[in-house]
């Protein structure tokens, strides 16, 4: 098991930063997720981590020892990392056992010994019996099982996946993530995981990296993320918070402040250290909205209901300020209509940190 | 029917009847005519033929040097070919392109000059060994003149085609094979051997398969070298046999000759049975792997390239320019000496050489201006028609080119002995029967650009035009040509040079009046006028470059793949 800890790591190709300054430090056996838009340069990362690319800037350390940095770069083969790509990456020209013990084979162990490992790999990931397999005749699930036991057969002390489940149906990927998460419990590996998925790093990671154009946006718990976004980009992109026009009306005293928010004042969230100010931002989640209120709230015009079945996803744009359009869930039986004029008020929030402020 | 689909059936119909018409003509009909030889001489079903050619001790001879020279080559090919193809392809060796290009030259240069250049450079009279008085006392046998000189140069010729089959294998292989190897602790040399090689098997085989077909069905070589040493292979036993013999032995030379073919589909079927049980398809559209850093050996790893260049391409040219500049057989090479003699006398004084060159261009240019015409409906049908069947065309046309060039010459002999039927027109012994061999055999090298082209180009660019009210022909002249027209040219142009100096199925067609640059080539290297040799084979050489250039103008507008010398 090792630490693994990336210090403003830099990839550039060409002239196009694919990562860009991203220090990311994942604990002794800890389950990082990287989460983020396509072509946020996640793969990038993770390929950095392994050795197949090399930093333009910056260092990455794992365990105490330099492995990427100004002084060169170890080999791939030399870092004992376990990799599991994607679209599975197994040999067609080997059995299923041969692919696993690959690796065994590469480091002479000796023949029982091995043969045994590859048992127990296959056994782990539940697949015995089919060692004399090609991957060709193997279900997509069956393959997953067996790169993951390709990977794991020579106990590396960091794992890293990319976007493992992203070929699987959704029944096979909600058993596949338990498989993971009890692996991740009884062998305690310092995992990295890639995925655009949020419901599958948010039930598998201990933290979460969101990657936004190559920078890191937000280190953070599943659950900060998402109480707590840093900035306009992870709130909206987790769980499609809604984003709305704020002022700062008064400073922040244990953890919350007022705001004006379309013309009506409530209280939201907040960090420490907030003070009045304009132009601000606050995230509010559908559950934070109440449809038609008594009280106070501000008008609007509901453009289009799309019913999803449970619930139906509104569009509604306030009167005050017609540019913006909201997009929330409203759960069974939903009472607005198309067309219709509706009131809705925000119950809470929470107040995005102006740019630039410390995370 | 009502007459609007009629109409709008008939063109396509036209079409589709004008293409299959042609084919059976140029691949079709001579491939019967060869085999009815063989069953049924002179009308009748009988064993005759093949008991005789069965019975003689020479058929045995040749079959086994054929064998023994193909196989052999084949492994030098598949050998230096695979080595050259990973080393360009996987590691960080320096100016690719260049290394591509010198490399693939030897597969545009025809067998025979390749052979002649080769043997200029070891012999006596080498002028090269003489420039530092290393060649060998007059009267000395030329070291080439053997089984294994033969052999060096078969995989010297056909090294480059296993070298491009491999490399656009290597090209698809995902890096996340290697990459996942090298995860699991694997060196780039265990990698190479454990991963890379097993998935390129295929590759391998169909190149070595291909590599086979063609030691196997080559003339010039075994011709330039063997025939001195009295060691005859299948064509160059067909060769002698219908030069001594004629229009006699036309029956006997079947035979032999469809004993190459057999040699040579054998070959492909074991190809075919091989690689159906390694049938690793690799459907992955993810990028190829990073280049392996050679490091401390990159200087070394260059060195041996660049070697090995030199020694394959720029040292054999280089013998043959110096041998054009020599006076007469044997004298040394010196400042004195040098002259263009050679030049003038096959180029202008030789009655036979300046009619060669006659010959080759217009038969040349003829071949590659009919192919490019038939090549654009042909492709047009096999790529984008609809009718299944009409697949099976790709696979007729391939054949005459995929069997040994001996086959198709022996088969057009046995076409043409007599006149045409009904029209009394005689194409034996005249230009026109090696024209027709050239158009049949040469047709698929402007068909693939052309279909590799069709596959590039938007079916709907086509299918506006239709809809806008053009027919068929009207299309097909406005849209299609000049859409696919930069691939079928550069076919005719790939046409052209293979042509220009061809010498498989001249040798056995021509006629007095009727020689190629090959014939001359030939009979003045059988006649000791090397010299003369040389200076045809550097001015065909020199053409080639010229053409190679020229088609280069074309690369931008050219599907990848269609110009082999070109990365
Ligand atoms: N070898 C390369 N050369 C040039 N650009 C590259 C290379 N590899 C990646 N990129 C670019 O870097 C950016 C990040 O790519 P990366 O593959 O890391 O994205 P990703 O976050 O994994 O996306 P996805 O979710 O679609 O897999 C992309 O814009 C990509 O085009
Ligand atoms: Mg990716």
């Amino acid at each position: 098991m090792a630490r693994l800890s990336l210090d403003n790591v830099t990839k550039s190709f060409a002239n196009f930063d694919a990562v860009k300054d991203v220090s990311i430090d994942v604990g002794d056996g800890e389950f990082l997720a990287v989460l983020g838009p396509s072509g946020c340069g996640k793969t990038t990362l993770l390929r950095l981590v392994a050795g197949f690319e090399k930093v333009t800037s910056g260092e990455i350390r794992i365990g105490s020892e330099v492995v990427s940095g100004k002084g060169g770069s170890v080999a791939p083969e030399k870092r004992r990392v376990g990799i599991v790509f994607q679209n599975y990456a197994l040999w067609p020209h080997m059995t299923v056992a041969e692919n696993i013990g690959y690796s065994l084979k590469v480091a002479k162990l000796d023949k029982a010994v091995a043969r045994r490992k590859v048992e127990d790999a296959l056994a782990l990931v539940n697949l015995q019996g089919l060692g004399e397999r090609r991957p060709a005749n193997l279900s997509g699930g069956q393959r997953q099982r067996v790169a993951l036991a390709r990977c794991l057969v020579a106990a590396p002390s960091l794992v890293l996946f990319d976007e493992p489940l992203a070929n699987l149906d959704v029944h096979l990927r909600a058993s596949m993530e338990d498989e993971f998460a009890s692996f991740h419990k009884r062998t305690g590996t310092t995992i990295v995981y890639i995925t655009h998925d949020q419901a599958e790093a948010m039930a598998l990671a201990d933290r979460i990296a969101v990657m936004d154009g190559g920078r890191l946006a937000q280190l953070a718990t599943p659950r900060e993320l998402y109480h707590e976004p840093a900035n306009e980009m992870v709130a909206s992109f987790i769980s499609q918070g809604i984003l709305l026009p704020a002022d700062v009306l008064s400073a922040e005293e244990r953890g919350h402040c007022k705001v004006r928010v379309l013309g009506a004042e409530l209280i939201v969230r907040c960090r420490p250290g907030e003070r009045p100010r304009t132009g601000a931002k606050v995230c509010c989640r559908s559950a934070d909205l109440d449809v038609s209120p008594d009280g106070p709230g501000f008008d609007g015009l509901v453009k289009r209901v799309i019913y999803q079945g449970g619930s139906a996803r509104i569009e509604f744009t306030p009167s005050t300020n017609p540019d913006l359009t909201l997009h929330f869930e409203q759960p069974d039986p939903v009472a607005l209509e198309s067309g219709a004029q509706a009131r809705l008020r925000i119950r809470s929030g929470w107040l995005i940190p102006a740019a630039g402020a410390a995370s | 029917m009502s007459t609007r689909i009629r109409e709008s059936r008939g063109q396509e119909m036209v079409l589709t009847a004008a293409v299959a018409i042609v084919i059976a003509l140029l691949s079709l009909l001579p491939m019967l005519r060869l085999i009815k030889e063989i069953v049924a001489p002179g009308g009748t079903l009988s064993t005759v033929a093949i008991k005789a050619g069965l019975a003689s001790p020479a058929t045995w001879i040749a079959t086994w040097h054929t064998l023994v020279v193909g196989i052999g080559g084949t492994l030098l090919a598949v050998l230096s070919g695979t080595l050259v193809a990973v080393l360009v392809t996987l590691t960080d060796i320096r100016a690719r392109s260049a290394m591509v290009l010198c490399y693939v030259m030897p597969l545009m240069i025809a067998p025979q000059v390749t052979a002649l250049a080769w043997l200029q450079l070891f012999g006596p009279a080498s002028p090269f060994l003489k420039l530092f008085g290393a060649a060998p006392p007059l009267g000395t046998r030329n070291p080439l003149y053997s089984t294994s000189g033969i052999i060096l140069l078969l995989g010297v010729q056909y090294g480059p085609l296993v070298f491009l089959l491999v490399r656009a294998g290597l090209r698809k292989l995902p890096r996340e094979l290697v990459e996942a190897a090298r995860a699991g602790g694997a060196g780039w040399f265990t990698v190479l051997v454990t991963i890379v090689l097993p998935l390129m098997t295929p590759s391998i085989m169909a190149a070595a398969a291909l590599a086979f077909v063609s030691c196997v069905g080559n003339f010039g070589i075994p011709a330039f070298l063997g025939i001195p040493a009295n060691y005859l292979v299948l064509p160059t036993l067909i060769y002698q046999k219908l030069a001594g013999g004629g229009p006699a032995v036309l029956g006997e030379t079947a035979f032999l000759s469809v004993l190459i073919g057999i040699i040579a589909m054998a070959g492909i079927l074991t190809q075919e049975i091989m690689s159906r049980r390694r049938d690793y398809r690799i459907s992955s559209t993810s990028l190829p792997a990073e280049p392996y850093e050679l490091g401390r050996w990159r200087p070394a790893v260059h060195a041996g390239m660049w070697l090995l260049i030199i020694v394959v391409l720029v040292l054999p040219l280089f013998g043959l320019v110096l041998t054009s500049l020599v006076p007469g057989y044997g004298i040394a090479l010196t400042a004195k000496t040098a002259t263009l003699d050679n030049y003038r006398f096959v180029l202008f004084e030789h009655d036979a050489a300046s009619r060669a060159f006659f010959n080759s261009f217009w038969l040349s240019i003829a071949a590659a201006f009919f192919a490019v015409l038939v090549a654009v409906p042909i492709g047009y049908l096999i790529a984008w028609g609809k009718q299944r069947w009409v697949r099976l065309l790709n696979l007729s046309v391939e054949l005459p080119y995929a069997l040994p060039g001996v086959v198709l010459a022996i088969a057009s002999l046995l076409m043409f002995l007599r006149p045409i039927p009904l029209t009394g027109i005689q194409l034996y012994n005249t230009v026109w029967i090696i024209l027709y061999a050239y158009l049949a055999r040469f047709l698929v090298l402007a068909l693939r650009p052309t279909i590799s082209g069709y596959h590039q180009i938007d079916r709907a660019l086509e299918e506006a035009a239709q809809v806008a009210g053009a027919g068929l022909f009207t299309r097909m002249r406005t849209i299609i040509f000049p859409l696919v027209a930069p691939a079928a040219i550069a076919g005719g142009l790939l046409i052209f040079m293979t042509a220009l100096s061809e010498l498989t199925v001249s040798a056995l067609l021509w006629s007095s009046g009727s020689e190629t640059i090959g014939v001359v080539m030939f009979s003045f290297e059988q006649g000791g006028d090397s010299n003369y040799a040389a200076a045809m084979s550097v001015i065909t050489v020199a053409v080639t470059f010229l053409l190679m250039l020229v088609t280069n103008l074309l690369a931008p507008y050219l599907p990848t793949g269609v110009l082999p010398w070109r990365d």
